[in-house]
């Protein structure tokens, strides 16, 4: 289990500063949510904390240790990233057995054969379907697939960009309970990414609410019962959620 | 209710080439109510909505009864479904990205909806269509008809493809999906637009969704689909007692804010529920 912390990332593109500055700290094993409407900058912070995008400034530790400062190597076993669509993050063309061998031969790992069966096993997927590929598989089972892809390298972090929002509510169950049982087991720390606060509420010990690219509040889970939001965009933003779902 | 608007018994369609017909045996009728069909994807709930505009022509379709306002939906010719597409029924898609036309102003697209359908000058089509703008809630309609679909915001594109639906006032409108690509903040404000008006003008709304909430909130009465087939219909306030198995572990799987953090319940599904008798 490591922390993890993100001082003034910023990044523009062209002439559109998409990240002014966001800061915020998450301790070991801790899920950290992060919400906010479409073009809020929520997916940009995990891309520029994995380096899927690398020009940008400031700071993201992860125990201690800049992810700038990392080989890429080292980066990939600290720190992992499971994508919103299982329909595009695997590739089409690989069996399953294809996909998650990849990163073993990549880094080098002995047991590549037990290390899968265990991938699989954890996920919660027969290990017949190690020669199955992508378009054999339901989406649910495809998020499962990339969750494995993510674990089997044994990251500290993970980064889970709308994990279930292309999956329908009984799937979504499924994987959500998947991840509450992985991070029971092998003590992750997770950030995740989601539009949908009942996700979040169920899944994050605190969230971040993101407006154009800037943090307006850091809130507990139980901000959204009580009202404690103070920032005019979280109550909206909470209001909106409760209304929606009747709960109110 | 006295006259439905629509009524269809025991639609059944295939797809070409595919082993299973995509909808099995499905029946129901509408009045001037809004009604919600909700399934997980794949279970035919877009293909109802498409069959009823006769949208699929590659595709098999039988059916005992399939008649709108009087007119045989099976038997009517493409020219007479070119005369009810769009002037009687129409049909609001899930994304506005996509269904906007990229390269046309769209106040024009508006206009276009209207001049397709009713013979008047340009002039008039366009102050209709500004006054529909208006009428969906867009502030300053005049400078949103001369922008492209790209200049807009997704709420405000899927405002503009409801005003383009209901400029016509057709007698039916179906909806597919029509708030999943929006921001929470912004679905509330689209529904209620579209509900105000389904309300004012005595609209049939079909509701296609595979979320529980949405439904709950903006239909009369919901009906339940499980591959192809119409598991459970229920009035919208009485969901929570939901009596299939399916309608119930499609309510339980779904977080709840404020809701215990057990692990959700998964849905078990049961082979049987395929082979049971549509109500």
């Amino acid at each position: 289990m490591k922390p993890f912390e993100v001082e003034n990332m910023s990044i523009t593109f062209g002439k559109v500063t998409v990240l002014p500055a966001v800061s915020f700290q998450i301790e070991a094993g801790e899920c950290f949510g992060l919400v906010g409407e479409s073009g809020s900058g929520k997916s940009t912070v995990l891309r520029c904390a994995s380096m899927l995008l690398n020009l940008w400034d400031g700071e993201a530790r992860i125990g201690g240790k800049s992810v700038k400062d990392m080989p890429a190597m080292e980066r990939c076993r600290t720190l992992q990233m499971v994508f919103q669509d299982p329909y595009g993050s695997l590739h089409p063309r690989h069996s399953i057995r294809t996909t998650l061998s990849e990163p073993l031969r990549i880094h080098g790992l002995d047991n590549q054969q037990q290390r899968m069966e265990q991938a699989m096993t954890d996920v919660g997927l027969p290990l017949s379907f190690l020669d199955r590929f992508p378009h054999q598989l339901s989406g649910g089972q495809r998020q499962r697939v990339a969750i494995a892809r993510a674990l089997i390298l044994e990251p500290d972090v993970l980064f889970l960009d709308e994990p279930t929002s292309a999956l329908d509510v009984s799937v979504q169950a499924e994987i959500l309970n998947l991840l509450v049982r992985l991070r029971d087991e092998k003590g992750f720390t997770y950030i995740m990414v989601s539009h949908d606060l009942a996700v979040i509420d169920h899944m994050c010990d605190r969230f971040a609410v993101m407006k154009s690219g800037h943090i307006v509040e850091v809130l507990p889970r139980t901000a959204i019962l009580d009202g404690s939001a103070k920032a005019p965009y979280a109550q909206e933003l909470i209001a909106a959620s409760l209304a929606y779902e009747g709960a109110a | 209710m006295a006259d439905p608007i629509l009524d269809i018994q025991n639609l059944t369609l295939r797809y070409p080439n595919a082993p299973t017909p995509a909808v099995c045996g499905v029946s129901f009728t509408l009045g001037q109510e809004r009604l919600g069909i909700v399934g997980e994807s794949g279970s035919g709930k877009s293909t109802v909505g498409r069959a009823i505009m006769r949208l699929l022509p590659d595709a098999t379709m039988q059916a005992d009864r399939m008649s709108f306002a009087g007119v045989d939906l099976l038997n009517a010719s493409e020219k007479q479904m070119l005369k009810l597409r769009g002037a009687r029924m129409s049909m609001i898609l899930q994304d506005p990205k996509y269904s906007l036309n990229p390269i046309q102003r769209c106040g024009d697209q508006v206009a276009e909806a209207y001049r397709t359908h009713v013979s008047t000058t340009k002039s008039d089509a366009k102050a209709k269509a500004i006054a529909m703008l208006e009428a969906v809630q867009i502030r300053d309609p005049e400078r949103v008809y001369d922008l492209y679909p790209h200049e807009v915001s997704g709420g405000m594109g899927q405002r503009i493809m409801i005003a383009m639906m209901l400029l016509t006032d057709p007698e039916l409108v179906i909806a597919d999906e029509p708030t999943s690509a929006l921001d929470v903040t912004v679905r509330l404000q689209v529904l209620s637009i579209l509900d105000d008006l389904v309300k004012q003008r005595g609209i049939g709304l079909i509701m296609i969704s595979h979320d529980l909430n949405l439904v709950r909130n903006f239909c009369d009465r919901v009906l339940i689909m499980y591959a192809g087939r119409i598991v459970e219909t229920l009035d919208a306030k009485d969901l929570d007692h939901a009596r299939h198995p399916y309608t119930r572990g499609l309510l339980a799987a779904q977080p709840r804010i404020g809701g215990p953090r057990r692990p959700l319940p998964v849905l078990d599904r049961d082979p049987s529920w395929l082979s049971e008798a549509t109500l």
